[in-house]
């Protein structure tokens, strides 16, 4: 790890200009067709459902959260896969499913990125009180389980969208928070760091140019696994009936509102959460091939 | 080293009751306001406070909620005025036992699976169950709970899909009716700890003692079974006890999908109604297990690292 941040390093800080765009591309496209199978697998299902998330409403010829028909409605030509328990048709609100639910998580997991790898970087590069500061309160916000504080702070601020998305957030920059410090205190000993710090660079500088480039393979990784984490707690919210609220339609709550179907044998409901599934595995595999690409990170959860 | 990490451990309880107090009281309103609802005037908001207590100083009410709560008491809920302790008394062990059930099966079920892992290494076995374990932990725990559903209680009928246990149902009953929550959070667990065991045992695989072994002629079993387990016990059991800490939290989602009346299924109504001083109890309850389970994990890694129990 250390060889690796350190050749990196002395790249990213050269005075050399950047290697020509397209042959960074020819590389990746090189890479991309030796990834095993799994790896491609992965990102192929990332790609369909960015593809769904943007075109959800070309897709398919009903609106959101339309009524086109009884409840329940069994699988049929005009209505693939019946209808929800509102008489909603579950094919559009499935596709539409991709880009809330998707959407949400993503969201979430950028602002907690924003928050846990600013405040590891920080954390890092100035040390001392600052350091001591910010890692106590990351220890005592990550004794409590997060889905229990995730309750507990749901009960006291309201059920929205936008308080979910920031207590997710919050929550979950925390493991970043670890993983950026933890990473930064290795290249922060570095001699290019210690040379911008004597040329007089600001915090901003060192933080920006010299230490995030270098803590960007690991951070990558992460962002992929706490994707996962993200969304998988999200939808278990939502499935809850605490999190995203009706009428938008989102995969977590459709399973919980189409449940009962099950008992019948119906396997609709198991769409929405088969959905959920395939995703996560998806973007695990992706993350998998990263990892095992870029250095010997192992993953923690 | 013992002491220092129990200290830390109780301080950190401390801490996190104070949060759970706290977060509370950044509520607009308060409680009284709540059970008396709008159309409640000044005068009897001040006089539901004054018997709540809600008049005194916040550090006055802290120190009275947690010595209730260490006598058990932990105060009256909002949505139907009923005493805490009496609403969760059954729904604790009713939890417990759950938790308990999915760890007695999960557990030994992880190690047999490890150990075999580690012992037929990059066999077809070994990356089937890798592949198995990888896709079990991305799958949320509600898609696990309906699949088996979907099998086990609607195709073939042989459990029932709903958990519903009285206080009066008799031991071989709940634990007939308990079997598919069990089942699902066994194997939302079981994998971690399979993977753990077996990373824990080929990490050993290296170490010279165990090639002298082999050069003795041992059987690849008995390496394993006799030589490296021994000394990978510190991280499995950290592992397990990390994974019970996850048990905790992980019934809420299956106990709401089984409709299982425990402390989860508490928990969640109570956020719906914004029942808090409910909520507030069951966080605690939570949160405590959580960190005591993970300060036995650290405790336990010590003791069975001597390097860790005598530092120099």
């Amino acid at each position: 790890m250390t060889d690796q941040n350190s050749t990196v390093g002395q790249s990213a800080d050269a005075v050399a200009p950047p290697p020509p765009r397209d042959r960074n591309w020819a590389d990746a496209w090189r890479e991309l067709k030796r990834a095993p199978l799994s790896a491609k697998f992965g990102l192929l299902v990332i790609l369909v459902y960015v593809f769904v998330a943007f075109f959800a409403p070309v897709l398919t010829p009903y609106g959101e959260s339309e009524v086109v028909g009884p409840a329940y409605d069994v699988w049929s030509d005009a209505r693939p896969l019946g209808t929800d328990n509102l008489g909603r048709d579950m094919l559009t609100r499935l596709l539409f499913g991709a880009r809330n639910t998707v959407g949400i998580a993503f969201v979430t997991t950028v602002l907690a990125f924003l928050i846990g790898g600013i405040g590891g970087i920080i954390a890092a590069t100035l040390g001392g009180w600052m350091d001591q500061l910010l890692s106590r309160v990351v220890d005592i916000l990550m004794a409590i389980p997060q889905l229990i504080f995730a309750l507990l702070l749901l009960t006291i601020f309201g059920t929205s969208i936008s308080n979910l998305v920031i207590i997710i957030a919050v929550l979950d920059s925390t493991r970043v928070f670890r993983l950026a410090r933890a990473v930064s205190l290795n290249v922060v000993v570095m001699d290019f760091v210690e040379a911008a710090r004597l040329r007089g660079e600001r915090i901003g500088w060192i933080t920006l140019r010299e230490i995030l480039p270098n803590i960007l393979p690991p951070l990558a990784a992460e962002f992929g696994l706490r994707f996962c984490f993200v969304f998988l707690t999200i939808s278990a919210l939502s499935f809850l009936g605490l999190g995203i609220q009706p009428p938008t339609a989102d995969w977590g709550s459709m399973v919980r509102d189409n449940a009962t179907l099950i008992t019948y044998g119906d396997i609709t409901p198991l769409l929405p959460a088969g959905a959920i599934a395939l995703l996560t595995v998806g973007v695990n595999f992706v993350v998998d091939w990263f990892l095992h690409k870029t250095s010997g990170l192992k993953d923690e959860h | 080293m013992v002491a220092q990490r129990l200290g830390l451990g109780l301080l950190t309880l401390f801490v996190v009751s104070l949060i759970i107090f706290l977060g509370v009281e950044a509520l607009p309103g308060n409680a009284a306001e709540a059970i008396l609802g709008q159309s409640a005037t000044p005068e009897t908001v001040a006089a539901l406070e004054r018997q709540m207590g809600l008049d005194l100083p916040p550090h006055e009410r802290y120190v009275k909620w947690l010595g209730g709560i260490i006598k058990g008491d932990f105060g009256v809920s909002i949505a139907n005025s009923r005493q805490i302790s009496e609403l969760i008394g059954v729904r604790l062990a009713n939890t417990v036992f759950l938790a308990l059930m999915a760890a007695i099966i999960s557990i030994p079920l992880a190690l047999v699976l490890g150990i075999l892992a580690a012992l037929h290494r990059n066999s077809l076995y070994d990356r089937a169950v890798n592949v198995v374990a990888l896709s079990a932990v991305s799958f949320p725990e509600f898609f696990v709970a309906y699949i088996l559903i979907l099998f086990l209680a609607v195709t073939f009928g042989w459990f029932p899909s709903l958990a519903n246990v009285g206080p009066e149902t008799p031991f071989w009953d709940r634990v007939y009716r308990c079997f598919l929550p069990a089942m699902t959070l066994t194997l939302v667990v079981v994998a971690q700890m399979m993977r753990m065991t077996r990373a824990a045992i080929i990490n050993l695989l290296a170490s010279p003692y165990i090639e002298m072994a082999n050069l003795k002629g041992l059987s690849r079993a008995r390496v394993i079974v006799h030589h490296a387990l021994p000394n990978a016990w510190a991280p499995i059991i950290t592992v397990i006890v990390l994974n019970l800490a996850y048990l905790i939290v992980g019934v809420v989602v299956v106990e709401v999908v089984f409709v299982y009346p425990g402390l989860g299924q508490l928990i969640v109504d109570s956020v719906r109604t914004r029942d808090v001083p409910v909520v507030q109890a069951c966080s605690l309850i939570f949160a405590t297990t959580y960190v005591l389970l993970n300060l036995t994990a650290d405790i336990l890694s010590i003791l069975t690292n001597p390097r860790l129990l005598h530092p120099r």
